[in-house]
């Protein structure tokens, strides 16, 4: 018996906007498994992972606040991939943009600084990371250098510049030497939308990030540019669109919006710089530009989905005792269905079997 | 004298996971096939044979267990990358996010645990010949393994029948398939063979490198690695010379930070990381006359029937 592919004529939309919900099925069937090897109850392990969290208003918040980074960034990936150009150091971007605009906290911190101070971070931030995803950028469009690689190898050079810091020249005095910079003042603190909750302002920054990119792709020129780029370069370089000139504008944006994502993670639910400031957002981001179909608003529910994952995955841990790297695995596994039900979108699958089949020597 | 030879024993102690996994990687890539989930298979290689060896008190099982580990991983690939034909950048991802996942899943329990790291060879009268003495004939199993390894691939692709028709589908698959050789076999054999050295080479952490498993630590060893195979224009000699380069680099900013040199140590740290940048970004401007790599490499192939 033997798995054969047969291109379909044309790509099956119905497939295409069902697949994402195929893949999260096969994805629950086999943590349950997972959840059955590990000797824990599968349906409570479940209720804990996907429903308590919904149940209460201070969980909804947090997956609101845990979505937010992942949609900005998976935002900005998306761009890239649609590009065809493969942007996999968000993470360290996100780092990068952190740093930047926690040095004007940093440097204004006690002092009587106005409500200048946010704006600037954010700017400034955004402008760190655009900067920081330009090197990989160029070294390709200039050199030829893979991409993968270079903006890959960034990610730990920035984690480690972010660790010399905070352990170094931007460590607080009365930190008891834990490796963090002071709590930033209230000027340097991104405001929250419901009092004494966690929902901030920069959900809606990425609510608004969705709906800008939305517009660039449905109805501007750049957007179908890079849409072409991507799905027919040959196409393309017919049309005369410049792929390196491509290249270099969806690694800015994505970085901008990975710097982004990084400053208000750390002026609002973190409140100060330390290592540790992402549980692999740029990693997870790259679930969810797939899992949303390269797609801004398919990306606003992945990004809500993979946060629930994190929430639902820490409520496992307290409650069941569930490691936190299940949370992980399940999102390992996700992204590894949504591709190969991805698969269906342009093949049928076909089962054959070795006598039916006309003898091809080594076949 | 002795420092030197502490120093040359630590590179080569370094430069071995690198070697491994990135000579199975580069038979990978001469079948057409980029794997970028190195790093993944590399990290359950780690757990996996960490687990083996505590569990069995054997190091030759603990190496066993990392290198079932890797090829199981890598099965998965093949099934996703030629029997699915996805994309395998994105499948290569994946299967590193899984790996980071299951790998502190496995070794959750292993952590703070201690093992008798694996010894080192220890011939009397050779051994014991001053200067080169020890270089030579004093170190693990693993490092002549890896070398082994290199010339045996080397042979096998330079020098045989197989080696060439595997050279040949990762050149042009579609000839290939035409001559009749099975391109997706072929292809999934060399996947399954980069798996297993990418899970030797994890395992050689635990078991040889430090006698402890910590989360996480391949340290981005396995990105380094599929660098290495660019750097050596996916030829096995030059993997040599690339893997003790950088297993130089890395040791250099150790021995920077003993001897108390007044830079950050973070900075050091991200020497080897740096420097494949470095050399990525020099080696791609020295060829910018044409790519020596497979011709189809990280392209999908579906035979038509």
């Amino acid at each position: 018996m033997q798995l054969v592919l047969e291109k379909r004529a044309e790509r099956s939309n119905t497939i295409a906007l069902i697949s994402p919900l195929i893949a999260i099925g096969l994805t629950i069937v086999t943590m349950v498994i997972l959840f059955a090897i590990l000797g824990k109850n599968p349906l409570l392990a479940l209720y804990a992972y996907f429903i308590a969290p919904l149940t209460d208003s201070y969980s909804l918040q947090e997956i609101a606040v845990k979505a937010t980074p992942l949609v900005m960034i998976a935002i900005g990936l998306s761009l890239c991939y649609l590009a065809n150009a493969w942007n996999i150091g968000a993470e360290g971007q996100f780092l990068i943009g952190a740093v930047a605009g926690s040095w004007i906290a940093v440097k204004t911190q006690g002092t009587d600084a106005g409500g200048w101070v946010l704006p600037v971070m954010l700017v400034l931030a955004a402008a760190a990371g655009a900067l920081y995803a330009l090197i990989p950028a160029i070294c390709k469009v200039k050199f030829g250098a893979s991409e993968i690689l270079t903006s890959l190898m960034l990610v730990y050079v920035a984690d480690l510049f972010l660790d010399y810091l905070v352990r170094g020249p931007w460590r607080d005095p009365h930190g008891f030497n834990f490796p963090t910079t002071a709590e930033f003042d209230p000027v340097a603190t991104v405001p929250l939308l419901i009092e004494g909750g966690r929902l901030h302002l920069g959900s809606i920054i990425a609510l608004l990030v969705v709906a800008a990119v939305a517009i660039l792709l449905g109805r501007t020129i750049k957007g179908f540019e890079i849409r072409v780029v991507g799905a027919a370069p040959r196409a393309a370089r017919f049309g005369g669109f410049n792929s390196n000139q491509l290249i270099i504008l969806t690694f800015a944006v994505s970085g901008a919006l990975a710097g982004l994502a990084g400053i208000i993670e750390v002026a609002g639910p973190v409140g100060h710089l330390q290592p540790g400031i992402s549980p692999g957002y740029g990693f997870t981001a790259i679930i969810v530009a797939f899992l949303g179909r390269l797609n801004p608003l398919g990306i606003l529910i992945a990004g809500l989905f993979l946060a629930l994952t994190f929430i639902g995955g820490e409520q496992a841990q307290i409650a069941m005792k569930i490691p936190l790297d299940v949370t992980k695995v399940f999102q390992g596994i996700l992204l590894f269905y949504v591709l190969a039900c991805d698969s269906l979108i342009l093949y049928r699958f076909k089962l054959v079997f070795p006598k039916r089949q006309v003898a091809r020597g080594t076949h | 004298m002795e420092l030197i030879e502490a120093i040359i024993l630590a590179v080569l102690a370094a430069s071995t996971p690198l070697l491994i996994a990135a000579t199975g990687e580069l038979v990978t890539e001469r079948s057409g096939v980029l794997n970028l989930g190195v790093e993944g298979m590399m990290i359950v290689g780690a757990a996996c044979g960490f687990a083996g060896a505590w569990l069995t008190g054997s190091i030759f099982i603990g190496a066993l267990f990392g290198i079932v580990a890797g090829t199981l991983m890598s099965l998965v690939f093949a099934l996703m990358a030629l029997g699915l034909a996805v994309n395998q950048v994105a499948t290569g991802l994946a299967l590193t996010i899984l790996g980071v996942g299951l790998s502190g899943l496995i070794g959750a329990g292993f952590v703070g645990e201690r093992i008798t790291p694996a010894l080192h060879l220890n011939i009397p009268g050779l051994t014991d010949i001053p200067l080169v003495g020890r270089v030579l004939f004093g170190e693990d199993a693993f490092v002549y393994f890896s070398l082994a390894l290199v010339v045996g691939v080397w042979w096998f692709l330079y020098r045989t029948r197989p080696g060439l028709i595997l050279r040949a589908c990762g050149d042009n698959h579609v000839s290939a398939h035409a001559l009749g050789y099975p391109v997706l076999r072929i292809r999934a054999l060399a996947v399954m063979f980069g798996g297993a050295c990418a899970g030797l080479a994890g395992a050689y952490l635990p078991l040889a490198y430090t006698p402890f498993f910590i989360p996480g630590m391949t340290a981005g060893r396995g990105w380094i690695a599929l660098a290495l195979v660019v750097f050596s224009s996916w030829r096995p000699g030059r993997l040599v010379v690339g893997a003790y380069l950088f297993g130089a680099v890395t040791i250099l900013q150790l021995h920077a930070q003993g001897w108390g040199v007044g830079i950050p140590s973070q900075l050091m740290s991200a020497l080897p990381y740096l420097a494949t940048v470095v050399v990525l970004v020099l080696l791609s401007r020295a060829r910018t006359g044409g790519s020596t790599a497979p011709a189809a490499l990280g392209t999908v192939f579906v035979p038509d029937r």
